[in-house]
């Protein structure tokens, strides 16, 4: 292999690192159809590089009991949607390890950065709950979740 | 007694024939008929109210999630998340398709009744959906 193929190779492999390492861009549930209206019914369709592959594997293992809710689906579209959730599951830093229930709300790095918040603003009306994240994130649904674009509805 | 027989089976039978057609596309008033035939009775608007806007035993009523009249966006219990309008005449999306009725109805009924409904239960519940117009 010649220095610049070796280079090209070596770039393309860095790159979804990279562009992940920030946190603020992800892979948005948009990039699946199916996943979006399987999952994006009750709640927004989360990123899933926003929870380790174990956390997932949990997850659809155990649809009719999710969360209080049923959210079971047939076999196949089941097996689908988890072979791409641990195909795009996290694998950053914040990824390390599962977050207690499997939850994206009590992991370590979503308290910290969500720390300025005292729980009075979670309870607002159009807020409601930490897991509804296009509240205050604007692009929440196409994967943003840059600072700029937050807006807390008060 | 006989003619209102025939007549679910005609129903039944129209509803199955636009169904297979169409590859799961089906209006709201096919998909009525289609579970007013399979409970043997036709759906009744005010028991659908009651049921949609009452409690069984659990924490949640249909309402909870969709609002006491599903005419406008209603907001999930529990997440937060906008849900939009149940109502047919208010969202061209909602009952077009059977299989997804079918798995909304399963997953719903379960959360709110703790079991599965009826086809009799989901009769009521559309015929009242499908009175509420603009």
């Amino acid at each position: 292999m010649n220095m610049k193929s070796f280079a090209l190779l070596l770039a393309a492999a860095l790159l979804p690192a990279a562009a992940r390492a920030d946190g603020e861009r992800l892979r948005p549930a948009t990039a699946n159809p199916s996943y979006q209206q399987e999952c994006g019914g009750c709640h927004l369709a989360y990123p899933p590089a926003l929870l380790p592959a174990a956390s997932w594997q949990r997850i659809t293992a155990d649809l009719g009991k999710h969360y209080g809710s049923d959210a079971s689906l047939d076999p196949a579209t089941t097996q689908t949607l988890t072979r791409w959730l641990l195909l795009n599951a996290g694998s950053g830093k914040r990824a390390r390890e599962a977050p207690p229930q499997d939850r994206i709300t009590r992991a370590a790095w979503f308290q910290r950065k969500h720390d300025e918040l005292p729980a009075s603003v979670w309870q607002r009306p159009a807020i409601k709950s930490p897991a509804n994240c296009a509240a205050c994130h604007t692009g929440a649904e196409q994967g943003d979740f840059s600072e700029h674009r937050v807006r807390v509805p008060r | 007694m006989r003619s209102k027989t025939w007549h679910l089976v005609f129903i039944a039978l129209l509803a199955l024939a636009l169904a297979s057609g169409t590859a799961g596309a089906t209006t709201p008033a096919e998909q009525l008929a289609a579970l007013s035939a399979q409970a043997g009775t036709a759906g009744d608007p005010a028991r659908g109210q009651r049921l949609f806007t009452s409690k069984h035993g659990a924490e949640w009523s249909c309402s909870s999630c969709h609002g006491a009249l599903p005419t406008q966006a209603g907001r999930h219990a529990s997440t937060g998340k906008p849900i939009a309008p149940l109502a047919p005449a208010f969202n061209p999306e909602r009952f077009g398709d059977a299989a997804k009725s079918e798995k909304w109805f399963r997953r719903n009924c379960k959360d709110v009744l703790g079991r599965e409904c009826s086809a009799g239960e989901k009769a009521d519940v559309l015929a009242w959906l499908i009175t509420l117009k603009p």
